[in-house]
């Protein structure tokens, strides 16, 4: 017993003071992906298609020659700033990446030089190539995509509880969900649980492609669940089928889109699988409840 | 025939000859001896009384253009962990055989994997039911002929495929007499995603990724399984630093997990002081992979012919540093569980399996050797260029306690294997300069080839020991130096079965205990 009370007082408090301070994220975390248009050849006019070639998940199309990037495909692998010889696409440690819009997903080539800090001021570095060559980022200039408030963010805001169902998720991103409610994040100090049933929800978190086999199980799911709620899409699978999207060439007939193609979505949070400060981030903005203070 | 193709014993014994491979090696198909099935179940059977295990077994469909191969052809893989090798064997079967399940219990699930697939009848099989329900024209998930115990205190408990909490999907059955189960059905299937089908014609640049997700939290052993069959078959050899990397890799995975197990049995017994602790400390290792590779799974860390990312000086003293100091966190927060005699209690005697049982199942990983079962790839069939594996640890008594027992252990020696990786590997080597060593592999613009030409009409095996045990895959190329067929078999596929048997004659109270001691993956199973 006594063992307990000091392992208690040697190991301390471990809670993260997010959202009032700013994450510390390795160097090397892939986040928000940008496009810089001076830099990207496709923008330019040429037919270049590095990026896109290199792509397994197909999260890279084109709009006329310019490259779109659908943050809701991609599994953030890095593999396309790798394959751009010009460094035009880079991924960034920014971890804002949820939205309420499926359209404010994609990335497409603009101005990224306005979004840079001067040096040594930035609160989201550079992770592909590495901050070297390019920098950090300005946490006033860069705004995340947005959120619409679920009801208006006023009635849920002090409540909010979330039934998860996992439609064939390869467990990453349940994980990365779970580890919300241990002591580093404490979900419930936002007033913000996981509850058993759907009966208590006030929104579906979904996770995985939701192939064939898990269809009915998710739709019988939200049917238990009473309106209004909110349903919330975990990772490039839940988005959007991920890897094993429509297109993606399966034979089987085990393609799968999403959560999307089966229910409509509220919240899009990306990634493969969305790094807790990620899923934190759209779940306290989603309830109008997050403003970014970075102490300056 | 390439360079790679290295048969290292042809021998010749009254079974006719013998293919023996070792773990990462690639042969040719034709070197494949295709005994007569009486021969090939004896063959098995021999080899499995003597210590081997079947780590996969599955069916190549024939080639229609050639008439040299019968309608489907069953391929056998053996870990021999003795003597360190992998032996592969093959019959010619029509549309029916006699079942191997009754003489082999531990094949059981794979015949009806081959049924499900391919259509053939292992008949006598005692349990042909669905696997995975993946068959368009078979019956819906979850539409199985149920096992069921008639009387009139007899009651049955349904279970998912939704569960209460954070997890994935699958059904579980319970029979029960009041609180006693007197038989679990398990029936999967949920998360079939048709990953072969996906690989299949492969590799390309969407293989890797794809194998990633095969069950996420086990991202990295499943990506090297399946680099180095793909090195094997492209005769493209992995880096040496890549390899010790990707040891490095394995073992931060494995202490994730293992971590996460041991907070996760304290919470269901109400011991919340460890669940605590080892929640964040959890989140602590993945963070050590994030460190290396930028994902908390180590996403797109390992790539064909080594690793993206190769960590300097200062980030191998960081690793060490953060090593050394979770290491300490988990160590208190491990001691707090075994001084307590009440938690001792309740782990004591719960889910118990014997030795027998076990290995007449074919359990791998922490499962099998908590029944006293010394089966650990890492020492039995150990790649080329890592140094010596962690000491095997196994425990005797088969219950949670014991898998509990075993996960603590192993938290101790993995941690001790990542010291030494980063102190006399990792952390040093980089210094000598860049020729010494092969680089890991690939800065930006570095990146291998994801879709290399294999060499045709091969197969090829790989063994890694991942935190659940055993990742066995096979590959198989055609004569288009495509792939042909493969066969992925995670450690739940094994080990979903010693489940179903741990509960037996236990409490239904105890079943969730029960599940987090094992804490299989239903993705891993259903593909």
């Amino acid at each position: 017993m006594l063992n307990i009370f000091l392992e208690r007082l040697r190991q301390k408090k471990r809670t993260v003071p997010y959202p009032k301070a700013l994450p510390q994220l390795p160097p090397r975390f892939r986040g928000r992906p940008l496009i810089n248009a001076r830099r990207c050849d496709g923008a330019q006019g040429t037919n270049c298609r590095d990026c896109a070639d290199a792509c397994p998940a197909g999260a890279i199309a084109f709009d006329d020659r310019s490259p779109v990037l659908d943050t809701g495909l991609c599994t953030f692998c890095g593999a396309c700033a790798t394959a751009c010889k010009r460094q035009a696409l880079f991924f960034t440690t920014d971890w804002r990446l949820a939205s309420s819009s499926r359209d404010a997903l994609l990335v497409r080539p603009g101005n990224t030089k306005e979004l840079f800090a001067p040096k040594g001021a930035g609160f989201a570095a550079v992770s592909l190539p590495g901050p070297e060559p390019l920098g950090s980022l300005d946490l006033k200039a860069v705004t995340p995509p947005p959120i619409r408030p679920f009801a208006g963010g006023g009635a849920f805001r002090r409540s909010f509880r979330l039934r998860q169902v996992s439609a064939a998720g390869c467990g990453a991103c349940e994980a990365d969900l779970n580890v919300l409610s241990t002591v580093v994040f404490d979900l419930a100090r936002f007033g913000i649980d996981f509850v058993a049933s759907p009966r208590h929800a006030d929104a579906l978190v979904i996770t995985g492609p939701a192939p064939r086999n898990m269809k009915q199980a998710l739709l019988i799911c939200d049917e238990a669940t009473p309106k209004p709620r909110a349903v919330i899409a975990v990772g490039a699978c839940a988005i959007s089928g991920g890897l094993f999207h429509e297109k993606s060439g399966a034979t089987d007939g085990q393609e799968a889109d999403g959560a999307s193609a089966l229910l409509p979505v509220d919240l899009y949070i990306p990634g493969c699988p969305p790094h807790p400060y990620t899923n934190l981030d759209g779940l306290l903005r989603f309830l109008g409840l997050s403003v970014q203070r970075p102490s300056e | 025939m390439g360079e790679n193709m290295t048969t290292l014993e042809t021998q010749t014994s009254a079974a006719g000859n013998t293919l023996f491979v070792r773990n990462g090696q690639a042969a040719a198909m034709a070197s494949v001896p295709v005994l007569s099935f009486g021969m090939f179940a004896h063959s098995l059977q021999t080899a499995l009384r003597d210590g081997a295990r079947l780590s996969a077994l599955f069916a190549l469909a024939g080639r229609p253009e050639t008439k040299d191969e019968a309608p489907c052809r069953l391929v056998a893989v053996l870990a021999l962990d003795a003597a360190g090798l992998v032996q592969i064997l093959a019959a010619d079967v029509e549309n029916a055989y006699p079942s191997l399940t009754p003489r082999i219990p531990q094949a059981h699930l794979f015949e009806r994997e081959i049924h499900e697939r391919c259509g053939i009848v292992p008949e006598g099989h005692p349990w042909l039911k669905p696997v995975r329900f993946s068959r368009l024209a078979g019956p819906d998930v979850g539409h199985a002929d149920f096992y069921r115990i008639d009387g009139d205190e007899v009651h049955e408990v349904a279970v998912g495929p939704i569960h209460a909490g954070i997890i994935e999907c699958g059904h579980f059955r319970f029979q029960c007499l009041g609180e006693l189960v007197m038989h679990l059905e398990i029936s999967l299937g949920y998360h079939h995603r048709g990953l072969e089908a996906h690989l299949v014609g492969g590799p390309d640049k969407r293989s890797l990724p794809l194998l990633e997700t095969l069950s996420g939290d086990a991202g990295i052993a499943h990506a090297w399984a399946w680099c180095s069959v793909i090195e094997a078959l492209s005769g493209r050899e992995a880096s040496p630093r890549g390899q010790l990397l990707r040891s490095l890799a394995l073992e931060l995975e494995r202490l994730a997990n293992h971590t996460g197990d041991m907070g996760a049995l304290s919470g269901d017994i109400g011991f919340l002081p460890t669940h605590a602790y080892c929640g964040r400390l959890r989140g602590d290792w993945l963070n050590m992979t994030a460190m290396l590779c930028g994902n908390r799974f180590g996403r797109s860390f390992l790539r064909l012919g080594g690793v993206t990312f190769d960590p300097d000086r200062a980030l191998s003293d960081q690793l060490k540093k953060r090593l050394h100091a979770t290491a300490r966190d988990v160590r208190g927060a491990l001691r707090a569980l075994w001084d307590s005699p009440s938690v001792m209690a309740r782990f004591t005697g719960i889910g118990k399996i014997s030795a027998e049982d076990a290995a007449a199942l074919g359990l791998v990983g922490p499962a099998a050797r908590a029944c006293g079962l010394e089966r650990d790839a890492r020492s039995s069939h150990p790649l080329d260029g890592l140094p010596a594996p962690p000491e095997l640890v196994s425990a005797p008594w088969g219950d949670v306690l014991a898998r509990a027992r075993v996960r603590e252990r192993e938290i101790q020696t993995s941690i001790a294997y990542c010291h030494r990786l980063l102190e006399d590997f990792i952390g040093t080597d980089r210094e000598d300069g860049a020729d010494d060593h092969p680089q890991a592999l690939s800065a930006p613009g570095q990146m291998a080839d994801p879709a290399p030409v294999l060499t045709p009409d091969s197969i090829a095996v790989s063994l890694v020991e991942a935190w659940r045990g055993e990742v066995c895959h096979v590959a198989v190329t055609g004569t288009n130096g495509r792939l042909r067929a493969v066969s992925l078999v995670d450690p739940s596929f094994h080990n979903w079965a010693g489940l179903a048997m741990a509960l037996r004659n236990g409490q239904i109270s105890d079943f969730p205990l029960c599940n987090k001691s094992f804490n299989l993956s239903y993705c891993g199973h259903d593909q």
